[in-house]
């Protein structure tokens, strides 16, 4: 259709030209206490955050996971997650589907950043943690370190330069996946996970 | 359903049911809004700058269309251009026939309600499912969108609940919320698995990087891009911003202004197809970008601020029309402000133009929108277009409200105004004769259908004065 195209922008081209307005000023606001905000705005969507000790996280998860009646755990194999019914991501989805649409009870994922102002975690999957992993299990487990959070979104965006390394998929979350398709009524994990919790390393 | 505006409106005026579920949803959407927009100050700063960030990426369109294609086409995206509706379902059954693809999953996307896409792949032997629980929902109704954020806001629980009971199987009338939600997750789960392709729409595309940015809270958007092996993504040519940075304003007024959210639980930018060694993700991405009539509105200075709107909706949510009328009423994909001044300039004023008459002209909609479109000004001008037509290239279908009564009206206010001897015996004689002109006759039947006739007073206002000694000759 490269007869469209050429049409479409000759129209554009042809069109009167109006001034480029600038952009007026604006910055994104910045917290005294950036882990409260980020603690608040999360809890607000029904996430749960812990902070914990950078060493200590491995029996704390242990205990998160024994009392959500956890059964089989998907984690990378490099993050060493102590527990003992734990698959890797190690094949295409295709191959993987079953289990993952209906196999997993809870995935562990790492955050490279993530964002005060909203409550937001910010994933870049990749080949040891793809996309669905933060997606289909019904609990998602996010491993942040207190030292990748940023006030607000365009603060991270400049410190982590993410126009000039966008990945195959850049995903910012903030709570278990929600609806309020029906009467307004809030409901959790209609497609996604049904928890979300983070757990901010200090 | 009448086949009018006013008629419409007449229908959905009397159903109470229909009055319940819109005042609650609207009474419910606006306040948290404003607990959103509480700080005044910051409020406009954002809004500066979000309309800037728009009104600067459709002054170099043309630039950054190209830009963007070249920047998504290096990141292995395919991008195909569709002038119309027609051409833009073609390129989809296109490529799914290509693939073989029989069965479609569907996030969320205006666009395609535009193109009455499903409808064209049922045509074509391919299933297409909505995914989105709103608008999973109307289609288990037969019905289209009454929101554009939120697609069943014109149903309560009862409604959906017996949907559900007589057509998914096995399920029980229930009104419960997470029960209800549990069992759509359970039907679309299967759906996802087994889905050849999925659907979407797009929130903004991003020249700088190429990628397609989609905003979602429920994950259905996600598994539509990341689980079937192919992904389409369809959305108008007006969708651009210029840079990555002019995303995070523009997310910070978005959710807030729709749904009172900070964010959407989901913010998903996908900028290319798997890639060789990732695991998951679909092996190919298309994008079509869709004309129909948006280069016309880009080619009036005026009107082309409508092309600004991010679609969020909260034109519609503080519409005193529109919560006490519904979506449907508007008998178009766009309902509510936004759509009486977007439908009428890519459908034709000859087929929409009872559209921008849908309005008080309050400014409800121009105080709330996020990208400062001059709403109320574009529906003044779109209602004289449709009497009086400006210069070509002008608006698809000007004119089709001109009539010769109406302009011979004109035409002799104008001459008794240039007047004063005409606008004395004009006024005097009004005042002798106006009362005895019955409510009912012609150009004055459509006015006082639901208004009295005002009565004229027996002397002329200058002749009151005169009485009472004033003297300007």
């Amino acid at each position: 259709m490269s007869d469209a195209r050429t049409a479409i922008l000759a129209r554009l081209r042809a069109a009167p030209k109006a001034t480029v307005p600038d952009l007026p000023e604006w910055t994104g606001p910045v917290f005294a206490d950036r882990l409260e905000r980020f603690r608040i705005m999360l809890e607000a969507v029904h996430g749960e955050v812990h902070v914990i000790a950078a060493d200590q996280w491995r029996p704390h998860l242990r205990l998160i996971l024994s009392s959500k009646d956890v059964g089989r755990v998907m984690a990378p194999p490099e993050l060493a997650v102590d527990w003992p019914d734990v698959v890797a991501y190690d094949r295409p989805a295709e191959a993987l589907k079953d289990q993952l649409v209906d196999g997993i009870d809870a995935a562990i994922t790492t955050a490279c950043g993530a964002i005060a102002e909203t409550g937001t975690v910010v994933l870049r999957p990749d080949a040891d943690q793809p996309r669905l992993m933060s997606l289909l299990p019904p609990i998602h487990v996010v491993l942040l370190k207190l030292s990748d959070m940023a006030d607000n979104m365009a603060g991270l965006m400049a410190a982590q330069d993410w126009a000039g390394t966008m990945p195959t998929n850049l995903l910012l979350i903030s709570g278990p996946s929600k609806t309020a398709d029906i009467e307004q009524t809030l409901a959790y994990g209609v497609h996604g996970p049904k928890e979300l919790i983070v757990l901010v390393l200090s | 359903m009448g086949n009018d505006f006013s008629s419409r409106a007449h229908d959905a005026l009397n159903n109470p049911q229909l009055r319940r579920n819109f005042r609650r949803a609207m009474d419910g959407l606006m306040s948290k809004r404003a607990v959103q927009f509480a700080d005044r100050d910051d409020w406009a700063a954002l809004r500066a700058r979000g309309a800037a960030i728009k009104a600067r990426a459709l002054a170099r369109l043309p630039d950054l269309l190209e830009e963007f294609e070249q920047k998504a086409r290096a990141n292995g995206i395919i991008v195909h251009w569709a002038e119309t509706t027609a051409d833009a379902n073609s390129i989809v059954l296109g490529i799914l026939t290509d693939h073989g693809a029989k069965r479609v999953i569907k996030g969320k996307s205006m666009v395609s309600e535009e193109m009455h896409l499903n409808a064209h792949l049922e045509a074509h032997g391919i299933t297409a499912v909505e995914s989105d629980l709103g608008e999973y929902i109307i289609q288990l109704a037969g019905e289209a969108p009454s929101h554009i954020v939120m697609p069943c806001i014109h149903k309560n629980k009862g409604e959906i609940a017996r949907l559900f009971t007589d057509n998914i199987a096995g399920q029980p009338y229930t009104e419960d919320v997470d029960a209800l939600t549990a069992a759509a997750r359970k039907v679309l789960r299967r759906e996802f698995a087994q889905a050849d392709a999925g659907l979407s729409g797009v929130n903004f595309l991003v020249a700088e990087t190429g990628s397609l940015v989609l905003i979602e809270n429920e994950g259905n958007g996600r598994l539509s891009t990341t689980l079937p092996p192919l992904h389409i993504a369809v959305t108008g040519i007006e969708k651009l911003v210029e840079k990555l940075d002019d995303v995070a304003p523009l997310l910070a007024l978005l959710p807030r202004s729709a749904t009172g959210q900070p964010i959407t639980t989901y913010v998903n930018m996908i900028t290319s197809p798997r890639k060789a060694g990732e695991k998951d993700g679909p092996r190919q991405v298309h994008l079509v970008l869709l004309d129909n009539g948006r280069s016309r509105v880009y080619a009036d200075l005026q009107l082309r601020d409508t092309l600004r709107c991010i679609r969020c909706g909260a034109c519609m949510n503080h519409c005193p029309v529109y919560a006490r009328v519904g979506g449907h009423t508007y008998g178009s994909v766009y309902p509510g402000p936004i759509g009486k001044i977007l439908t009428p300039q890519l459908a034709g004023l000859d087929c929409a133009g009872d559209l921008p008459h849908a309005s008080t002209l309050c400014n409800a909609c121009v105080e709330v929108c996020p990208v400062q479109i001059p709403i109320a000004d574009i529906l003044v001008r779109l209602r004289t277009e449709a009497a009086q037509p400006s210069q070509a290239p002008g608006v698809k279908g000007a004119g089709s409200n001109a009539s010769m009564v109406e302009n011979a009206v004109w035409k002799g206010w104008q001459a008794m105004n240039a007047s004063p001897a005409v606008y004395a015996a004009a006024t005097r004689s009004l005042a002798v004769i106006g009362n005895l002109i019955p409510a009912a006759a012609p150009l004055l039947r459509q006015w006082t259908s639901v208004r009295s006739k005002p009565k004229f007073a027996g002397k002329t206002l200058h002749q009151l004065a005169r009485d009472k000694g004033y003297d300007n000759e």
